[in-house]
């Protein structure tokens, strides 16, 4: 047994240390799982960015499978989508999928970019991983809006409308921009096919390539913990962290088991409810683009309504989109806003657990406007709930100095 | 003594977690897979074709397409036919024992009926289109049949190859049966449309 | 404090999760519930024979074809080609409309839609109301309006199984607020061939044919997501036990 066993091992070497003398693999592989030392005291909030990268295969993968099979083309993208649901066998399967991936993407980025302000993953040495995660949320967000356009029905048609119309506002160049954007004097043939190639090649394309940069960035740093305390100051005689175990297999035995229970309640959303009550895949979407009747509601899907919300809630074509824009763009600045001592909000004081509470409350309710016919009272909950938004973000250079923190220990909090 | 125990658990464990790991994959791949096969569109575009032949005069061939690939059929006349044995000598499978013709086509006619043959024009080499050739020219063995322009196979007018040109099987006979006397549907032999 | 995050966790994923089911239903006059069954494969023979009788002649299902849907709905070639398939000569064609676009449009003001995805883009509880909503209106040109789509173009097509009906409404004004009308029920003028109840009958089990080509496979799906729940909670099961051996490591 011991004999033969031996025998694998040096076969394996052999050939590990030929790949090894052409190419980094075990150097690799060291570096990225089983020498990469993470926080022992990783909490449920860190599974979101290994979810993230499943979602994003899984969204390559059953992308590609849907290309293979749809029709960019104004007359017949909507039937080709029908053709995926019920012709090729199992594309409705691959097609919920796909249509459940792009919301569970937000989903996931949106807990992943919380557990940032949770624990402060944004502050110094970590700036850069997180601007280039928000770079990655803004691809995100072109990615998902020109894939809305593809399928071709009422919302796509009309979404994209009213979206691409907001270029309109800049001053002078608007209107040429605009028809820019869609290559024609409205949403046709030819803004479906540009939308197309955005969506199946240019975004991923950035989208992967920033990933990949993003968990670079990250390894070289290493990972933030839920006390917010850089681990790599106390080390073993080994240089191992104290506090830090092997990605692999200790984060990757864990992550398992969180991609297994993410992927049951993905699935239980793929196979018995992928319509999510119209929120992923909206009824009016079931009917081809007309572009003679607008429905008589458009609202975004779920995942842009914060952003809507604060859209609608500014009685001026321009302020609107600049508001907007802003409130996109203000989670950059995150890392230069915050100013206080400690990262985690577990050693901050009263203020920036209520200000992080009504940030949570006010994007939330935002959300939930973005997707209401708007009216008087709506508006006005609009415009509170932007307010608390903005100052969340404003005042925090502020806030957070004056909050009272708490000392931060030495070692992670960890009970085995 | 612990430590072996945990290890044997350990190793069960990552090898259980493994495997069903592997299953999930594989159950995951199906669907990917199956999706590529031909769909409910293509089999319906690729329905069974009929092809009327009432009008077909003796040494008349008709071309036409059935998913995509060319089928000819060919009346042959009384000489054709008796030409045929022939050829035998010169061929690679002149029984057709190659798996190339459904069971009734199994014959020394390659036929359902003597007369027509139901052929896919279709090369056994590389898949261009072979060219008629029906005039026999005697002092080159040649008794009438098809001729690959790509590579220069050679097919008697059974749809069956020679030696010694690059293509290694007969013709292939697709399922077809006579609906009437004037109407073959290719495609299919049971069943209707 | 591990509390307060579950629970703010929990109050998240309800946000994205629950409220869309609870608010998706919003606007419009109350509709009463289709209640059909897609499990009664029965109800779904009867709604497709109702479908090819008295809808396909004007309005197709394009992408629905006839094996397909017999498959689901356990019909033979033999009874698809002698029942169902008035305007088709092949299993694998698509349901198409008796009449020619440019008619129909000239006849009716608008093409009657395809109805493949209606279920899906209005609902079966839409449909379900809008086939009992007919009522008598004589300025409209085909005599009916509808409660449910006023100001339709659709000649009540099933008049002589329902009958004629006339909707009462009942005008309310108070003071210093604009006069309002609402409506209060249904009273028959001529009975139609089906008692009332035969008639809803009638109506859930072509809105259920309707619900289930607005999307086939709704059936197979909830079957296969059982199964394959089923299988990661076993997986589940293992990868948990593997991890927790590898965390005795962690100390």
């Amino acid at each position: 047994m011991a004999h033969t066993d031996s025998e694998t091992v040096a076969e394996q070497n052999g050939l590990v240390k030929w790949i090894d003398d052409r190419f980094p693999l075990t150097k690799l592989i060291k570096e990225h799982a089983t020498e990469y030392y993470a926080s022992k005291n990783f909490n449920f909030w860190y599974v979101f960015g290994v979810l993230a990268t499943v979602v994003l295969v899984m969204q390559l993968l059953t992308g590609i499978f849907l290309t293979m099979n749809y029709k960019p083309d104004a007359n017949e993208a909507f039937a080709s989508v029908e053709y995926i649901m019920r012709d090729v066998e199992w594309g409705w399967l691959i097609r919920y999928m796909h249509s459940t991936g792009a919301s569970a993407f937000f989903i996931v980025v949106y807990l992943h970019m919380f557990r940032a302000m949770l624990y402060g993953s944004y502050r110094k040495p970590r700036e850069l991983i997180w601007i280039i995660g928000m770079l990655i949320f803004l691809v995100l967000m072109a990615e998902a809006f020109a894939g809305y356009l593809l399928p071709w029905g009422q919302m796509s048609y009309w979404g994209a409308q009213v979206i691409i119309s907001l270029f309109g506002a800049i001053p002078a160049v608007g209107d040429t921009l605009v028809e820019y954007i869609r290559g024609d004097f409205s949403i046709s043939d030819i803004t479906l096919n540009r939308f197309f190639a955005l969506h199946v090649i240019a975004l991923p394309l950035a989208l992967v390539g920033l990933v990949v940069v993003h968990i670079m960035a990250l390894h070289e740093v290493g990972s933030n913990n839920p006390d917010g305390i850089e681990i790599k100051k106390l080390k073993g005689a080994d240089g191992v962290p104290l506090d830090g175990i092997a990605f692999h297999p200790y984060h990757t035995s864990k992550d398992l088991v969180a991609i297994i229970m993410f992927m049951m309640i993905f699935l239980a959303v793929v196979f018995f409810a992928p319509e999510m009550g119209g929120y992923f895949l909206e009824h009016a979407n079931f009917e081809p683009a007309n572009m003679m009747a607008t429905p008589e509601h458009i609202a975004p899907v779920w995942y842009f309504t914060p952003f809507y919300a604060i859209l609608r809630a500014v009685p001026n074509k321009l302020g609107g989109v600049i508001l907007m824009i802003l409130a996109v763009m203000l989670p950059l600045f995150l890392p230069w806003l915050d100013r206080c001592k400690v990262k985690s909000i577990r050693y901050r004081g009263w203020i920036y657990k209520l200000a992080l509470t009504l940030f949570v409350i006010s994007f939330i309710i935002l959300g939930w406007l973005g997707t209401q016919p708007p009216n008087a009272l709506y508006v006005l909950l609009a415009r509170i709930t932007a307010l608390i938004y903005f100052s969340f973000f404003l005042l925090m250079p502020f806030y957070s100095v004056i909050d009272k923190t708490k000392p931060v220990p030495e070692r992670v909090v960890y009970h085995a | 003594m612990t430590d072996d125990v945990d290890r044997n658990r350990r190793h069960f464990l990552t090898v259980a977690t493994a495997v069903a790991g592997g299953v999930g994959v594989a159950f995951a791949a199906v669907p990917f897979i199956s999706s590529l096969k031909p769909s409910a569109r293509a089999q319906a575009l690729g329905a069974p074709v009929e092809v009327p032949i009432g009008s077909l005069e003796p040494g008349e061939m008709v071309r036409i397409l059935w998913r995509g690939k060319p089928v000819w059929v060919l009346r042959r006349t009384e000489e054709m036919l008796a030409r045929l044995p022939d050829v035998d000598p010169f061929l690679r499978d002149p029984d057709s024992i190659e798996d190339q013709q459904p069971k009734y086509a199994v014959n020394e006619y390659r036929s359902r009926k003597p007369e027509f043959l139901v052929v896919l024009g279709s090369c056994t080499h590389l898949g261009c289109a072979p060219l008629n050739k029906f005039e026999v020219q005697p002092a080159e063995n040649w008794f009438g049949g098809f001729f690959c322009p790509c590579h220069g196979s050679k097919f008697d007018l059974a749809g069956r190859v020679y030696m010694g040109v690059p293509a290694p099987l007969n013709l292939v006979v697709p399922p077809y049966r006579f609906i009437s006397d004037d109407l073959i549907l290719v495609g299919a032999d049971t069943g209707d449309a | 404090m591990h509390k307060v995050k579950g629970i703010s966790l929990a109050a998240l994923l309800l946000a994205l999760t629950i409220s869309p089911l609870a608010m998706a239903s919003s606007g419009g006059p109350a509709l009463e519930a289709a209640d059909n069954d897609m499990s009664n494969i029965p109800s779904l023979q009867r709604g497709a024979r109702n479908f090819m009788n008295y809808c396909s002649g004007c309005h197709s299902a394009q992408y629905v074809r006839f094996n397909s849907m017999g498959k689901d709905l356990e019909f033979s070639d033999k009874q698809l080609v002698d029942n169902l398939m008035f305007n088709a000569e092949k299993t694998y064609e698509t349901i198409r409309s008796n009449m020619p676009a440019d008619q129909s449009k000239v006849w009716f003001g608008v093409t009657p839609p395809d109805l493949s995805l209606m279920a899906r883009s209005r609902g079966s509880d839409y449909i379900y109301n809008f086939l009992r909503g007919f009522y008598a209106d004589a300025s409209r040109p085909t005599g009916v309006n509808n409660t449910v789509l006023v100001g339709t173009s659709m000649p009540h097509v099933l008049g002589g199984l329902q009958g004629l009906q006339r909707a009462v409404f009942h005008e309310s004004s108070h003071e210093g607020q604009a006069a309002t009308t609402e409506f209060q029920g249904f009273e028959m003028i001529t009975a139609g061939t089906m008692s009332a109840e035969e008639y809803d009958n009638f109506v859930r089990d072509t809105v259920n044919f309707l619900d289930y080509i607005s999307e086939p496979v709704q059936m197979k799906r909830r079957v296969i997501g059982v199964w394959t729940l089923i299988f990661l909670t076993l997986f589940l099961i293992v990868a948990y036990m593997l991890k927790k051996e590898i965390w005795k490591d962690v100390t």
